[in-house]
């Protein structure tokens, strides 16, 4: 079962990201159980985790939110080369700070980024996933953990 | 009576930023405000980082660690080699401690999280370089 400081280290280096790279903090929405298909946005960023917890965590963005933090961050290419980058930069962040938080009871993988609304999330057996609503200016990502 | 001029030009530091994200490449670049630092190549691999290093001999080197074909770690240890007098300050999401004590162990020099402000940034290379 899922741990509420496991939960929070996994949604701190989401709003980290934000706080940091774009100099404004993000807030997080009421977590939910997701049922059905996965919560899907334009791009995907995807951790795997082995070890102490099997599954996997997700974050996953609008392309209008991904083009206004380039802005703030002062970039002007737009491109989904640069979309996909960004989306992967926030993965990175998720999971280096799930490393530092867990050590190695975790094994976490490098994140593979993904473009579109069908990507192959690997889903484990008996896992529930979490979603937890990340709300930026007035745009909203979601944050999915999905861990056994 | 000496005909030396009053000053010696100081030779600029000669910076390589290595990362596989052009974002971060573009912001570290962008980010630097130090007058004498030239920025002397990007690289986004470790293999392309030591053949730039070979062509630019750069005096500092700023090394990301999760990175396709070559990782930074590899890259670290070779580079010594290779400019032994070469600075290195690790720029990575993997914050924790193990990998920045074995990055220090193959000869980096500093370590910067990810995401890092610009202040954080010059913080970092100012203590490394001046």
């Amino acid at each position: 079962m899922l741990r509420e400081e496991e939960l929070k280290t996994f949604v701190d280096g989401t709003t980290r990201y934000f706080e940091v790279a774009a100099q404004q903090p993000a807030t997080i929405g009421s977590p939910y159980l997701l049922e059905g298909e996965p919560a899907i946005h334009d791009y995907t960023g995807i951790i795997n985790i082995s070890g102490k917890r099997e599954g996997v965590v997700y974050f996953t963005a609008p392309r209008a939110m991904l083009t206004v933090l380039l802005m703030k961050m002062q970039e002007s290419d737009f491109s989904h080369d640069s979309m996909r980058d960004l989306v992967g930069e926030v993965a990175n962040t998720i999971s280096g700070n799930a490393r530092r938080d867990f050590g190695h009871d975790f094994v976490i993988s490098v994140p593979s980024v993904f473009a579109g609304d069908k990507p192959q999330i690997p889903q484990q057996p008996g896992a529930r996933a979490f979603v937890i609503p990340i709300h930026w200016r007035s745009h909203s990502a979601k944050l999915v953990v999905s861990l056994t | 009576m000496s005909n030396a001029p009053d000053t010696v030009a100081r030779r600029p530091v000669r910076l390589l930023i290595v990362d596989d994200s052009n974002i971060v490449r573009r912001r570290i670049e962008r980010s630097q405000q130090f007058d004498d630092l030239q920025v002397v190549g990007t690289a986004a691999n470790g293999f392309e980082a030591l053949e730039l290093a070979r062509r630019t001999d750069p005096d500092l080197v700023t090394m990301d660690l999760t990175m396709p074909q070559m990782d930074g770690i590899e890259c670290i240890t070779q580079l010594v080699r290779l400019k032994p007098a070469v600075r290195i300050l690790v720029i990575s999401a993997l914050a924790d401690k193990a990998t920045a004590v074995e990055a220090m162990e193959r000869g980096a020099n500093g370590f910067l999280d990810k995401p890092f402000t610009d202040r954080q940034l010059n913080e970092a290379i100012a203590e490394l370089m001046y």
